[in-house]
């Protein structure tokens, strides 16, 4: 495994980072208690601007999902594969528990194995190689598959 | 004060080699003028909007500085509607008797480019692939489906459908009628959803010469009444585009507000609707729409389908000129095109996609990022 000096997040902010057991971080309202993922200053709910952010679940259900079968427009994409390379990838929603529901690339791309309903959970890992350094990112896989 | 359309001009759309966007423009706007026997000079106003082909109020370059005001709309894929409503709210408010709203587009091949940060996304969020329009409506008709009980059969009847209108509708981009085979066996886009379930972005203007509705006579033998005009963003809970979280709980979505506030703006129902145009971005948002819209129940479009309920000859007529689908999407002109058809389709004027027995009220929606949607409804 690279070492952390050698790793940068997509974005501050979005997980816990550096961590052995990184979490998404989402705000929750002091006023009306929902949250939102990322963290954010006001509340979508009531309007209010008292919001604190907080750890979210690691796991949680599919909600929804898609494949993505084509490659994305460059900018904005930044994924590493070229037109020969593109293989589709999993796109969800995944509901975390009492909080919020997440969009997320999924770690699999088969829709035999995607199930409205099934159990996922969080992985936080490379997502690409840029200037030398890993960026991580964060995915949802099938909870059977950790 | 009421507002009548009195004149009414298109573009072809599609690709237009050579043509700019503003072109279209103007040429949809000298046809607007030619329909109602007016001419640029009797215009006291304009409201006009592109998203990829510049300034509309650069129009009066070419169509004559006669120093009307010409204000610039932008609003996503609501910028037709929001023009139009725009145009509404001059003469209704009384400060205007006439005037103009117009639309056009030209965007480059393949899909839209998003730009993350100027929605307030993160650039994380493009970066890794998230923002890209199809996966939300692939991600919102799997969940429609999955809690409806939706299949596959419905999304391929939408497509067809508005293909075979599209071959009738001289003024369409793809005029070639697809076959249920061609349309079930193109290739997966975004998971349900397939290339042929899909519009593409395309190139087309729209124009329409509004009026005081007493003196719309003056113009027009045969004008057409616009009875409401409503737009509306989201509210916390819908599922929308480029949300990168929802909310557990749900509320309606905004084509459900809209719908909602321009019956009651009208003072009609949905079951009054005789022809329909509906966002159909693909085939699970025209499904989607046709109950958000009020027209039927969740989870009774596959029966209406397979009924022919929503042909040009069924109960409700929907997306006669064969949609965004066949039309493409030129997302400036896209709003004004669902009132152009409208328009032609009440004054009896549709010719091979007419509806039958002389429709007296349309209706039309548009739904689009980051979750706004723009309804109107019309008489004759
Ligand atoms: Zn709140």
């Amino acid at each position: 495994m690279a070492s952390v000096a050698n790793q940068v997040p997509i974005a501050e902010g979005l997980f816990t980072w550096p961590s052995n057991d990184p979490r998404l971080l989402g705000s929750k309202c002091r006023d009306c208690g929902v949250v939102t993922f990322p963290a954010q200053s006001g509340c979508p709910a009531c309007c209010g601007e008292a919001t604190e952010t907080i750890e979210l679940e690691r796991r949680g259900k599919l909600w929804t999902w898609t494949i993505q079968g084509f490659l994305p427009n460059r900018p904005p994409y930044e994924g590493p594969e070229t037109p020969e390379t593109f293989k589709p990838f999993g796109v969800g929603y995944v509901e975390l528990p009492g909080q919020v529901r997440v969009e997320a690339r999924l770690k699999t791309e088969d829709p035999a194995k995607l199930r409205i309903g099934m159990d996922m959970a969080l992985v936080v890992e490379k997502y690409v190689e840029r200037d030398g350094k890993d960026v991580i990112a964060y995915f949802f896989q099938p909870a059977d598959e950790t | 004060m009421d507002v009548a359309i009195i004149g009414i001009g298109i573009h072809p759309f599609g690709r237009t080699e050579g043509v700019s966007g503003l072109e279209q423009g103007v040429h949809a706007a000298r046809g607007a003028l030619k329909d109602a026997g007016l001419e640029w000079t009797d215009m006291e106003f304009a409201y006009g909007g592109s998203s990829a082909a510049g300034n509309a109020d650069a129009m009066v370059s070419k169509l004559g500085l006669t120093g009307l005001q010409f204000i610039n709309v932008s609003n996503g894929c609501a910028t037709g509607g929001s023009a139009l409503q725009s145009a509404y709210m001059a003469i209704q408010s009384g400060m205007f008797d006439i005037g103009m709203a117009v639309g056009f587009d030209k965007h480059p091949r393949g899909a839209f480019t998003v730009n993350p940060q100027a929605g307030g996304l993160g650039k994380w969020y493009g970066d890794i692939g998230m923002a890209l329009t199809p996966q939300f409506f692939g991600m919102k008709i799997q969940r429609y489906m999955h809690e409806y009980g939706i299949s596959e059969d419905a999304l391929v009847r939408v497509a067809v459908k508005n293909y075979k209108n599209g071959a009738k509708n001289p003024n369409a981009w793809r005029r070639i009628p697809f076959s249920y085979e061609d349309v079930a066996s193109s290739q997966m886009v975004c998971h349900p959803l397939r290339k042929y379930m899909f519009c593409s972005p395309a190139e087309g203007a729209c124009a329409m010469l509004l009026c005081r509705a007493d003196k719309a006579k003056q113009y027009a033998s045969k004008p057409v009444f616009l009875k409401a005009v409503a737009v509306k963003t989201r509210q916390f809970g819908s599922f929308e585009v480029f949300s990168q979280s929802q909310a557990l709980n749900r509320a309606p979505a905004p084509t459900a507000q809209a719908a909602a506030a321009a019956f009651e703006m009208a003072g009609t129902g949905p079951e009054d609707i005789d022809v329909a145009q509906l966002q159909d971005t693909e085939s699970g948002a025209e499904l989607m729409h046709m109950a958000e819209n009020g027209f039927c129940e969740d989870g009774d479009q596959e029966k209406w389908l397979r009924e022919g309920h929503t042909e040009i000859d069924g109960k409700l007529p929907v997306n006669t000129d064969g949609g965004c689908m066949a039309n493409g999407e030129p997302v400036g002109a896209s709003g004004l095109r669902q009132v152009y058809e409208i328009c032609l389709q009440l004054r009896g004027e549709a010719e091979q996609r007419q509806v039958p027995n002389n429709p007296k009220t349309g209706y039309t929606h548009v739904y689009g990022a980051p979750g706004l949607s723009g309804v109107t409804i019309m008489t004759n």
